[in-house]
């Protein structure tokens, strides 16, 4: 084996100013850190997912069975549409804030509507 | 609107050099693959929505201005909350991309390399130059945050680059690349056969061609032409000959050279073909290399390429902000550049005359049956863009791939 470091040349920085988006860099490197682990939790279900569906067909779970296994067509549908629901679930917020972007009416002040109707 | 679900990695072609890829990193690449969809299909959407009931009022609020361009339309969206999440959740995305990716190859570098050689040592239609200089617009900055670019070595022989661009760009397209990453390619194919059925090429070149997924199709819809494949990575066209070879294909030369210090006999190639190659290019390699292309082409020859649509002046101020928005952040700094470029200038100084020029648009073409049923794959540039301009000499109706060009 040639003597490379795998770990660090697979998380080497691209050549390139790297943008920032939030105002704080801080928020991007925790949501970065946040991604990298919602997709290690989605591997993990994945793999449980394929151990489920090997004791299911009776099939010895096995480290070997688990990496042989091909869903077919079905499965693999399952499959996707739980990455669909994961992703939606975990992106809540982003699409709340959407919603608040789309209809002001979501919008007011909890407050300010207190004070409306104690005045009314 | 129901889901739509790609189609799973498990289902992306493999050949005799595919690396493993395990249960794992499957499951890896299935997620990102979703992920991508979601963002692109769900959340980007929403970049618009915030676009016209915030970023635009606001800025008319504070300059008594409209917004005129699309630098300025991005300068103002970056003041934008959602706009950020979604940029940001983007950007780490392809990141996260590249990682899996290079890990894949990367712990299992020295079988690729040594199966590559295997294919590659003592072959003909492989030229590798130890001396090639890399164009500085090429080293200045990594495309599309690939780390290493095209052109980084990490052992001897390294064929990094070329395998883990194969191993990802299902991930990144969602599959709208086909399976074999060979959609744009044969599109191509579709478009020549349909618009000239007489055109025989003998000899093609194929300038940009990367590992030369999109050059195979050409070899096989000509399978007695002489098809040469140019790229200016050495990994790249290593790992390009090697996997076709592995496919069967022996009647593609791979040349590993810059395409400006390109050293092939003038007025030889019946057809020279880029395909997602100049938007990687600078505006000055875009002018010099088209007018080598001019000088390679035989009389009567064809100059074909594949881009995204240029701008024209009917493209809506938002779409023009979505389309570059991969030039600033994504690595991709010259697509800006192209997209308000007149292809049909640079082509004219080249020599080629302007009746001579033609443009058009053609769909995806997949393969039936490679990827499951239920699933569906939509390009993001799609996705985002409702309107996708259309093109100077209006053949272009908006399909998934643009084709400009000229005959000599």
């Amino acid at each position: 084996m040639s003597d490379i470091d795998v770990n660090k040349l697979a998380n080497a920085k691209a050549k390139g100013k790297r943008p920032y988006f939030f105002d704080d860099p801080a928020v991007e490197r925790v949501l970065s850190i946040t991604m990298a682990v919602a997709t290690e939790l989605a591997v993990t279900r994945e793999r449980l997912d394929t151990v489920e569906r090997l004791l299911e067909a009776g099939e010895p779970v096995s480290k070997a069975n688990i990496d042989a296994y091909r869903p077919d067509d079905d499965a693999s549908k399952e499959r996707q549409q739980w990455h669909a629901d994961y992703i939606a679930r975990i992106l809540r917020i982003v699409h709340q804030e959407l919603e608040a972007v789309e209809n002001e009416s979501l919008n007011e002040d909890p407050e300010k509507l207190a004070d409306d109707f104690a005045a009314a | 609107m129901a889901n739509t679900l790609p189609p799973t990695y498990d289902r992306n072609g493999r050949h005799p050099l595919s690396p493993e890829v395990d249960h794992d990193e499957t499951a890896r690449f299935n997620f990102l693959t979703n992920l991508n969809v979601h963002l692109g299909q769900r959340v980007s959407p929403g970049n618009r929505s915030a676009f016209e009931k915030r970023v635009r009022p606001k800025f008319k609020k504070e300059t008594g201005k409209e917004l005129e361009t699309s630098q300025q339309v991005r300068d103002a969206m970056r003041t934008d909350p959602f706009y950020q999440c979604w940029a940001a959740l983007r950007r780490n995305t392809m990141e996260q991309r590249q990682q899996a990716g290079r890990h894949v190859i990367l712990r299992q570098l020295d079988d690729l390399v040594g199966e590559a050689k295997r294919y590659n040592d003592g072959k003909k239609t492989l030229e590798i130059d130890k001396n090639a200089e890399v164009p500085r617009y090429l080293a200045a900055v990594d495309n599309h945050c690939m780390p290493g670019s095209y052109y980084s070595e990490v052992v001897p022989d390294d064929i990094l680059a070329g395998a883990n661009y194969e191993a990802g760009v299902f991930v990144t397209t969602a599959g709208s690349m086909s399976s074999k990453g060979d959609g744009g390619g044969r599109s191509i194919v579709n478009f020549v056969k349909q618009k000239f059925p007489d055109f025989a090429p003998k000899r093609i070149l194929d300038l940009g061609a990367g590992i030369g997924v999109n050059t195979l199709p050409l070899a096989a819809a000509f399978p007695d032409a002489e098809v040469v494949a140019v790229d200016a990575g050495a990994p790249m066209v290593r790992w390009g000959h090697a996997r076709a070879q592995a496919l069967g294909y022996d009647n593609v030369r791979f040349i590993h050279a810059d395409g400006d210090a390109l050293d092939l006999d003038p007025n030889s190639f019946d057809w020279v073909q880029t395909t997602m190659f100049w938007h990687e290019t600078s505006t000055a390699a875009i002018y010099s290399m088209t007018k080598k292309v001019h000088d390679l082409m035989a009389p009567g020859g064809l100059f074909l390429n594949v881009e995204q649509p240029n701008f024209t002046p009917d493209t809506p101020l938002y779409d023009r902000f979505t389309r570059d928005w991969d030039s600033w952040y994504n690595n991709e700094p010259f697509w800006s550049k192209l997209h308000t470029m007149d292809v049909f200038e640079v082509m004219a100084k080249a020599g080629f005359d302007a009746d001579k020029m033609f443009d058009g648009g053609t769909e995806a073409d997949i393969e039936r049956g490679q990827f499951q049923p239920w699933s569906s794959t939509v390009s993001r540039h799609k996705a985002e863009s409702k309107d996708s301009g259309d093109a100077k000499h209006n053949a272009y109706k908006g399909e998934r791939w643009y084709l400009f060009g000229g005959w000599k």
